[in-house]
């Protein structure tokens, strides 16, 4: 029995482990748990994430929601196919690295991206109307947050340090809808940001799990 | 040679990483970072945590700032010296353990954090006042992830399973100022929360960290 994934293919988080199979090259099973119909809130849905929220994902007897701890369980799991996400055979101080940066995306850059490209693309979509002022006032946390990822990926070719990791991995989803609105200024007018952007969404696994996001 | 942490008693973050220490018995010394004189915006702190917060930490030539990566680090480095609280030697294990912990920060602090914003930082460091439909709301958020660990803890000793973790532990800091508060009949109402958290005070390092912070 192989991997199911339930959730949504429009909802970033469910991307998120999406794109981290993909990475990995691990087959799953998407099941879609659509939002719009209430599906999460629903008993068969709560017994595997008793918070209601998408994703979770089965793996035989293992049941794993928060899709941050998901990825690391991926990670983890398939450390050996694909590039290495946690740097798993890397020194304590590398490996500490990665989990710094994983809580800077988790804890910083997360909240004012998350509300922001809510305002302005996810709320439209559910028949709601922009308040710009929600979207200026989380542009504007996210540009503080998006000065110091300037400075360090001058530094660092990822934001770990030389190699791809999850930590890139998990800002992609966000970041992939932040670029459909007009705050995609952010990213363009910082050059080592767009750059890194740039090439971390040209991979083939990000290829691959954009082209199944109806957006 | 010791490591160091940079931070504040009242700061919940630096207690989550002394904790941590205490638990596997680490020598460090606490470099305090003075809030009211704006030194965690000053270049020497900026350079040691570029967000301007706390805590930041130092191990040799190692520079780490986010108290919970800082606390998988001590966990790792320790380990020998200490409990499992990562049990990264059982994938399935750690997999709860990191579930219940993005619980933690995505679920649980986002409603306890307000609460404690409200009625400890506003009144003690700013002398304002809280603001009550802020607290009710948040109480209401916090009640509602609290049912989901009642029933969770009536299925298991602890968050992860039948085994203390990092998990549990990352809990502490601000749930140390809540139940000090009118928000303890949260905790109170709910018995398998309210033994769990008992347990987790009863703990030495419980009480050696948490001796002289501020309590509402």
């Amino acid at each position: 029995m192989g991997v199911k994934v339930y959730g949504m293919p429009m909802s970033t988080n469910t991307v998120r482990v999406l794109a981290a199979l993909n990475e990995k090259g691990v087959e799953f099973e998407l099941v879609i748990v659509d939002l719009r119909t209430g599906a999460h809130k629903k008993p068969d849905f709560l017994a595997l994430n008793p918070f209601g929220q998408i994703p979770a994902l089965e793996d035989g007897d293992v049941v794993l929601f928060e899709s941050r701890a998901i990825n690391r369980y991926i990670a983890t799991k398939y450390a050996e196919a694909g590039p290495d996400l946690l740097l798993s055979s890397g020194t304590p101080a590398e490996r500490a690295v990665v989990d710094l940066w994983l809580e800077v995306e988790s804890q910083q850059f997360g909240p004012p991206i998350a509300a922001l490209v809510y305002e302005a693309l996810i709320k439209p979509m559910l028949g709601g109307a922009t308040d710009v002022t929600v979207v200026e006032a989380q542009a504007t946390k996210l540009e503080k947050v998006l000065d110091v990822y300037e400075a360090r990926l001058a530094q660092s070719k990822y934001l770990a340090g030389a190699e791809f990791t999850l930590v890139d991995l998990n800002h992609i989803p966000y970041t992939n809808y932040l670029m459909k609105t007009p705050k995609a200024s952010l990213v363009t007018s910082r050059p080592h940001l767009l750059a890194w952007w740039q090439d971390i969404s040209s991979r083939p696994a990000w290829q691959k799990t954009a082209a199944a996001i109806p957006f | 040679m010791a490591v160091k942490v940079y931070g504040a008693a009242m700061s919940t973050a630096t207690v989550r990483v002394l904790l941590c220490l205490e638990e596997m018995g680490a020598e460090y010394e606490l470099v305090p970072i003075d809030f009211s004189t704006g030194e965690h915006k000053s270049p020497p702190h900026v350079a040691r945590n570029p967000f301007g917060q706390v805590p930041a930490f130092e191990d040799g030539d190692l520079m780490l700032f986010e108290s919970r990566a800082i606390s998988r680090y001590v966990l790792r480095k320790y380990k020998a010296s200490g409990p499992d609280l990562l049990r990264e030697g059982s994938l399935e294990e750690s997999a709860m353990v990191d579930v219940w912990l993005e619980v933690e920060a995505q679920q649980y602090d986002k409603a306890i954090s307000a609460i404690y914003i409200e009625t400890v930082i506003k009144p003690v460091f700013f002398g304002g006042v809280p603001d009550e439909k802020v607290v009710a709301e948040s109480a209401e958020k916090l009640g509602k992830v609290l049912d989901v660990y009642e029933a969770r803890l009536s299925k298991s000793k602890y968050l992860a399973g039948d085994f203390l973790s990092f998990a549990d532990l990352s809990h502490i800091p601000y749930t140390h100022h809540i139940v000090a508060g009118p928000q303890a009949s949260l905790f109170e109402s709910r018995p398998h929360v309210k033994a769990w958290w008992e347990s987790l005070a009863s703990r030495p390092a419980y009480k050696k960290v948490t001796t002289g912070t501020p309590t509402s």
